[in-house]
């Protein structure tokens, strides 16, 4: 197995226990939590092909990462802020019970 | 695949998986810390020091605060009785999709060129983001700024509402 292949396949064991995390709690905040894992396996993506790639001295990679990185910080900012909204609202984070539009 | 790789990655993992399946709400924010500490030290491994830092800045220095601050503020507690099916659809299906992607990675061919050791200087990302990347840069300076008026405007909306 190859370096990229290992990192590859641990990226995407990454993702897949983030997205089952998300589709499976009923929190909000641990969904928000699954979603940042997904975006640290894409991550780890990007800085494996970069790694490996044909190109590493174009830091292609690098820079998108650190893009990431700052955009990820901005949405968890607002995902949070959104969380305590419907908390002041409904009273629960629990997202089996937020299911009403009105009211 | 070297030894502090594995280890890293089984950390990694590790926190992934306990993040996801503890019952107390704060438990997982500090798994989530340990999980994103473990993808810092593959960045280092994988020779990304800048990366490295900034997620351990980023992530384990501001993200994880910022959840547990929300715990802590929304007292979070997920009710004790999760419904079964919901929990294995979702394993299901991540399941099913580790499947595919993990099919897609052996099966595809690793066109790679193995380049040695090759290091990011900071000093190169900083002019690459001074010069080539500068629009994103800036970009990215306005998205923060509207996103942290943005989250101070979402809190705060019932409070204003009362007034």
């Amino acid at each position: 197995m190859t370096p990229l292949t290992g990192c590859l396949l641990i990226s995407a064991l990454l993702f897949a226990v983030g997205l089952g995390g998300a589709l499976s709690r009923r929190s909000a905040i641990l969904v928000l939590i699954g979603i940042e894992l997904m975006l640290n396996a894409a991550n780890l993506n990007f800085i494996a092909f970069w790694r490996y790639g044909p190109h590493p001295e174009a830091l292609t990679g690098v820079i998108f990462v650190i893009f990431s990185i700052a955009i990820a910080a901005a949405e968890a900012a607002v995902g949070l802020a959104l969380i305590m909204a419907v908390y002041r609202h409904a009273k629960t984070t629990d997202l089996s019970r937020v299911d009403s539009m009105k009211g | 695949m070297t030894v502090p790789f594995l280890i890293l990655a089984a950390i990694t993992l590790a926190g992934a998986v306990a993040a996801m399946t503890l019952r107390k709400l704060v438990h997982c924010a500090l798994a989530l810390a340990v999980s994103l500490v473990g993808l810092a030290g593959l960045y280092l491994d994988l020779g990304a020091q800048f990366v490295g830092l900034a997620q351990v800045l980023v992530y384990v220095g501001a993200v994880v605060i910022l959840i547990v601050f929300a715990i802590l503020l929304t007292r979070g507690d997920e009710p004790p009785s999760p419904r079964v099916g919901r929990a294995v659809g979702g394993v299901v299906i991540s399941a099913c999709v580790f499947a595919v992607l993990a099919w897609a990675i052996v099966s595809g061919g690793a066109a790679q060129g193995a380049s040695a050791a090759s290091l990011a200087p900071i000093s190169d990302i900083g002019h690459a983001m001074m010069s080539r990347y500068i629009l994103p840069l800036e970009v990215v300076g306005l998205l923060l700024t509207a996103a942290l008026i943005g989250a101070v405007v979402i809190a705060m909306e019932e409070k204003r509402r009362t007034k």
